[in-house]
């Protein structure tokens, strides 16, 4: 069983190997969310996670890109060990979006800002002049994959766009440069449902555009079946649906709200 | 008329000197949004820093320098305490700020006033030898002036290179900084230094005019800069055409003005560092006044 798991591992894009992850140990509300947890995703494949609150799928995420520590395991990204580097360290080959519109860009910056900052990812932050006026045509025309008209607004200060157009921002922002790996942490939770609906269409685009292995957690069952191609419901910590292809493509919304209705009632919510 | 002359005269010297240090604050309070209280350390650093120099007869440009790197080394510990060791920013600065004193008396060695008499000073010697006759007179403010729009067009300049940009948006918004693969912590450290430069170059040449350097000249700099950096942001906020750098070298000799204005209508000296107080305290509120106005907020203010 073990050299199996191994030998599944070495082809894996992403593994997580027997995480263990207790959150506030030794206290009163010590909560064991994994033990000996383990799940991998090959290259290319596009995964929705859902689940219940508490379930565990951020962590997984916020495990992957290292913004909490596992208490032991072992996770690997494209080949590389990443248990000892920092968050900012493994940023430089994984992109995120997170459910605040205002973390994946810089308010007071401008659009065009932003985007040369972003477009200077891997390489060296120095004393050259911050936005290239060589780039210009480059930046409309990523912009212009939007639709939002933002490619004659480069000036503008990035605050004063709304939540959708801020969140189609940061996913063009955090695909400009190559990537391993794309986190989506329920990047259309705090959008409304129009807004939702062109930043998931954007994101099938991008994703599929530049092939990028994609990891999205969702609250939104219906996302989560119509887009990507494996689907995982977490419960308390364990995989309780795992399909791809075909098995995926079989799912139908209903079976996915049943089957959620279940552990959600489980879990008294 | 010659007594108004030497008042506005007076204002231009202090407003100018004291606007670099307004610079530098600007990038640590406005840019990053730390208040940094080492300020109150590293300008008194700067200044005894350039009297030990100056006394064994450096060049008072090189001295101008190394009062710099002095304080930017300074503002890295400050950092390095708030980012690596995870002290809060207030304390961090405290811990500078205290510990700056036995530094600064080291330097002067014992001494509470370094003073060093007719030694070249930057306005003594070099280009300030060429101003003629009548501008001799306003040698202060024409080489305060000339030092203060230097360093503020270098921080201009650098606000817009790469490096400047990911400081400007390590204070925006760190998490921005962490996914295009860099440490916002580092970026923290760096704004530090550089305010903290600017602070400590403030304290060499207002040393140099005094031509002496006293270790308690820095007692309530950091209400003085964090005033001009809030009055200067907030009353030219809405002129586009004016950098926000600009504004707080405005912002200090405007609270100069204010300062020296109540001297002359006969508030007593002892009353200073209270009438400082007070100005600050109606900057802050004002500024929350407006900024409860405005739909994008900077970093309120009162979290100092």
């Amino acid at each position: 069983m073990s050299t199996q798991l191994k030998s599944e591992a070495d082809r894996a894009f992403v593994s997580l190997q027997h995480i263990h992850k207790t959150f506030l140990p030794d206290s009163v509300s010590e909560v064991v969310l994994f033990t000996d947890f383990s799940l991998t995703v090959e290259k290319g494949r596009f995964v929705s996670i859902i689940g219940s609150n508490g379930s565990g799928k951020t962590t997984i995420l916020n495990l992957i890109c290292g913004s909490i520590p596992a208490d032991s395991g072992s996770i690997g990204i494209n080949g590389r060990v990443v248990d000892k580097m920092k968050e900012y360290e493994r940023s430089r080959f994984i992109g995120r979006v997170f459910q605040d519109p205002s973390k994946g860009t810089c308010p007071q910056l401008t659009i065009l800002e932003n985007m040369a900052l972003a477009d200077n990812k891997g390489g060296g932050f120095g004393l050259e002049r911050g936005v290239s006026k060589k780039r210009l045509d480059t930046y409309r025309t990523q912009l212009e994959l939007l639709r939002l008209g933002l490619e004659d607004k480069l000036g503008l200060q990035v605050g004063s766009l709304s939540g959708g157009q801020r969140q189609a921002l940061a996913l063009l922002i955090c695909t400009m440069t190559p990537l391993d790996l794309l986190i989506l942490d329920e990047h259309t939770a705090a959008l409304d449902p129009r807004s939702s609906e062109n930043v998931m269409e954007l994101t099938e685009r991008i994703v599929r555009e530049k092939k990028l292995t994609t990891l999205m957690v969702t609250h939104n069952l219906k996302f989560a079946a119509q887009y990507g191609d494996r689907l995982i419901m977490m419960h308390r910590g364990s995989v309780v649906v795992d399909a791809a292809g075909a098995a995926k493509s079989a799912l139908h919304i209903r079976d996915l709200t049943d089957k959620f209705n279940e552990i959600s009632i489980e879990d008294g919510n | 008329m010659d007594i108004i002359l030497g008042l506005v005269r007076d204002v231009l010297e202090e407003g100018f000197i004291y606007g670099i240090m307004a610079v530098g604050v600007y990038i640590t309070y406005q840019v990053l949004g730390f208040p940094d209280l080492s300020v109150d350390g590293t300008f008194p650093l700067g200044a005894c820093v350039t009297a030990a120099l100056i006394s064994v007869g450096v060049n008072p440009w090189l001295a101008c320098l190394i009062a710099f790197l002095c304080g930017a080394a300074a503002g890295c510990v400050t950092g390095f305490l708030h980012v690596k060791l995870r002290i809060t920013d207030l304390l961090s600065g405290i811990l500078v700020m205290t510990a700056m004193w036995s530094v600064n008396l080291v330097i002067t060695g014992g001494k509470a006033v370094l003073p060093f008499y007719d030694q070249p000073t930057v306005f003594s010697s070099g280009p300030a030898s060429l101003l003629s006759g009548g501008l001799q007179d306003f040698r202060v403010v024409i080489l305060g002036a000339a030092v203060c729009l230097a360093v503020k067009y270098l921080i201009d300049l650098y606000l817009r290179t790469k490096s400047g940009l990911l400081l400007r948006a390590a204070g925006d918004n760190p998490q921005y900084v962490v996914s295009l693969g860099r440490d916002p912590g580092s970026m923290k450290i760096l704004g530090l230094a550089i305010g903290n430069g600017c602070t400590a170059l403030s304290g060499c040449i207002l040393a140099q005019q005094t031509e002496s350097a006293n270790i308690s000249s820095g007692f309530g700099m950091v209400v003085m800069a964090l005033a001009s950096v809030i009055i200067g942001t907030s009353l030219f906020r809405k002129v586009k055409f004016v950098r926000a750098t600009t504004s707080v070298v405005f912002g200090a000799i405007l609270y100069k003005t204010c300062l020296v204005a109540a001297m002359q209508l006969g508030l007593p000296t002892n009353y200073l560092k209270l009438l400082m107080a007070v100005i600050f305290t109606i900057a802050l509120v004002s500024n929350n006044f407006f900024a409860g106005r405005r739909k994008t907020s900077h970093v309120n203010p009162t979290q100092i």
